[in-house]
């Protein structure tokens, strides 16, 4: 699923060149739940550009599906992030002043998916997270759990191979956080491929594999020995409207 | 993402910010009404003015005594005295193109009836003066060819006159015996109001017979002017070149000297009217144009801070798959829609502007299909034009800095 073989990411400023990372060799397969850990600076959010095809690396190749990606161009990568990747981010990222569903269809709008099958997909991604009832809400007229579920249900509509997650839970509380994690668990034993970026350890613990982080290098691999189960019961909400 | 779906996404984007895309419209709202109502009453004015010029009568043509100076300017006009009675069938049988002919004496006059006095111009003629300056007769009649041969004393007045001496223009004047400069004349005829007014207004004149007014008061014959109608407006070139030779031959002047008259044709008069008031019509155009130029700098300077404020929202859209080609196109159509729709808006205004000043100043306003679609087209390549640098902007922003971006 994904291969990345010598990845190196050096920015130059001025004349000091700095290695976000250096020499990173990560295989994840098909079905995996991966969280990626580390402190800051330890080129994890750099990890997650590379991986989410929003950035290249200077150095290194990236198989994603079996086609090399590290060479693409802006547009080739827009097309692959669209059909190849469900991005959720920490803020939510949504489209003010647009409904939930708007939101959720934004990525099959630019796909040129038509406008019909666009809105069965979007209720069915939103009904999937558990916002059924609440397609029409705009971003500001709900919690942040469910923006969270909102930007969730954006990240899978399109199916994607990845689902990568920046900080999920960074603007959550801690029951939020549940909810969003037993949704991701939930994907995860729908056979998506989730990987997810963090800084909380309770957090990683509700994936099946933690990779550390440190200084641009992998410091750590291991698989999740007693895996969390989230306990959060999701509630259909407003299903009735 | 087809085209379609790039136009919904940016009504969307401006519905979301209904007033300021209402305000930047503004814009260029003004502009296009501005062009539009300035060419639509400068079109007026030329086209009021042609009908002024073609009410002095039908394909008019002016033998004046004296030579032109550059740009059809005389000078001492009436002062000279190259032009006398003995060349009026000279220039009736000029040719074909002259179809009728009347000459034209004409000194100020000091009217009285009763206790009512004015003072005017007296203008001796002959009975063809009606039809080549379009007269018509609101009551009485015109002078005749009996009038001219027997000396008659008798005068057509002009409305003016009438109220002036009767307090009413509807006054019955009809043989009622007035004095001008101390002769007495009868009254035979009033001429209908043509709303002409100041300098040369054809209602506040009085007209008798040329003889008359020679004999009694010029003491000569000689003429102020003579008047020619051409056959048809095609003909009015062709009767002044015979007009010229015939009248060289009566006068022999020899070939390559100065004339001692001019002739002047309507046509020129009109053509110099008209090319006063395009000019004008393009200097009004032109300011509103600038206004129209300022619009679109309002446009895309609204765009500019547009780009910059939703930074994040293209940071998300490109981050789930949008194009630079699509974030282009969108803002682009943003940048259109605020052009034409305060195009549409402007050319609707500025038509109803210009009615409205027209209905106001009492003169006919001509809203032109041209100046709509050059208005239309403008302000369509204005959004164009304006809207492709902040487009680019918007478009060639890397995803990672603008979803960063706070």
């Amino acid at each position: 699923m994904i291969d990345l073989k010598g990845i190196k990411k050096i920015y130059a400023n001025g004349d000091i060149q700095v290695a976000a990372l250096n020499g990173v060799d990560l295989h994840i397969g098909a079905n995996e739940f991966v969280a990626i850990m580390g402190p800051s600076g330890s080129g994890k959010s750099t990890m997650m550009n590379i991986l989410g095809c929003l950035d290249t690396p200077t150095e290194g190749e990236y198989f994603l599906d079996g086609t090399d990606v590290a060479k693409a161009s802006g547009n080739e990568l827009a097309v692959i992030r669209n059909r190849k990747i469900g991005f959720v981010f920490q803020g939510f990222n949504l489209l003010a002043r647009t409904t939930a569903v708007e939101n959720v269809e934004l990525p099959l709008l630019y796909a040129g998916v038509g406008g019909k099958e666009r809105r069965t997909r979007a209720i069915a991604a939103l009904e999937s997270v558990g916002l059924g009832g609440r397609i029409h809400h705009r971003p500001k007229e709900l919690s942040g759990g469910q923006q969270q579920r909102v930007a969730i249900a954006r990240a899978l509509v399109t199916n994607p191979s990845i689902i990568l997650a920046d900080e999920p839970t960074g603007n959550l509380d801690s029951r939020s956080s549940e909810e969003v994690m037993a949704i991701f668990q939930r994907l995860h034993a729908a056979g998506n491929t989730i990987i997810i970026v963090t800084h909380e350890p309770d957090i990683a613990e509700f994936t099946q594999r933690i990779v550390r982080f440190r200084d641009g290098h992998i410091e750590g691999d291991e698989i999740v020995k007693n895996q969390r189960k989230a306990q959060a019961q999701i509630i259909e909400e407003g299903v009735a409207k | 993402m087809n085209f379609f779906e790039s136009i919904r996404v940016s009504l969307r984007a401006l519905r979301a910010n209904k007033l300021r895309s209402a305000l930047t419209m503004l814009g260029m709202i003004i502009g296009v009404a501005a062009v539009i109502a300035m060419v639509g009453i400068g079109n007026g004015a030329t086209a009021s003015i042609t009908a002024q010029i073609q009410g002095l009568g039908s394909n008019l043509l002016t033998v004046s005594p004296g030579q032109s100076n550059a740009g059809g300017v005389r000078g001492g006009a009436g002062s000279l005295t190259t032009l006398t009675m003995t060349d009026v069938p000279k220039v009736q049988a000029a040719g074909p193109a002259v179809k009728a002919v009347a000459p034209v004496s004409s000194t100020n006059a000091q009217v009285v009836l009763g206790s009512g006095n004015t003072s005017t111009t007296i203008t001796g003629t002959t009975p063809d003066y009606q039809f080549i300056k379009n007269v018509s007769i609101a009551t009485g009649r015109f002078i005749t060819t009996a009038d001219v041969d027997s000396n008659a004393r008798v005068a057509v007045l002009g409305p003016t006159v009438v109220t002036d001496l009767m307090g009413d223009a509807n006054a019955d004047i009809i043989g009622k015996n007035i004095k001008i400069n101390n002769v007495p004349f009868q009254v035979i005829g009033v001429t209908t109001a043509t709303g002409s007014t100041g300098f040369m207004s054809s209602d506040d004149m009085i007209t008798a017979p040329v003889s008359t007014v020679q004999e009694r008061f010029i003491g000569k014959t000689t003429l102020r002017s003579i008047l020619i109608s051409a056959s048809s407006a095609d003909d009015m070139q062709t009767a002044q070149d015979e007009i010229t030779v015939a009248l060289e031959q009566a006068h022999k002047i020899p070939s390559g000297k100065p004339d001692d008259f001019t002739v002047q044709n309507q046509a020129d008069i009109l053509a110099s009217m008209q090319g006063v008031t395009q000019t004008l019509t393009m200097l009004l155009g032109g300011i509103a144009g600038i206004s129209l130029l300022v619009g679109g700098i309002g446009i895309m300077n609204i765009m500019l801070v547009s780009v910059t404020e939703r930074t994040r929202e293209i940071g998300i859209r490109k981050a789930i798959g949008a194009k630079s080609n699509d974030i282009l196109l969108q803002f682009l159509i943003e940048a259109i829609v605020l052009s034409v729709l305060g195009g549409g808006i402007g050319i609707v205004l500025g038509t109803a502007g210009s009615g409205l000043i027209g209905t106001a100043l009492k003169m006919s306003t001509s809203t032109s299909l041209t100046a709509v679609l050059v208005a239309f087209g403008f302000s369509g390549g204005i959004g164009i034009i304006f809207g492709v640098f902040p487009a680019k902007k918007a478009a060639a922003m890397d995803p990672i800095d603008a979803l960063r971006f706070e």
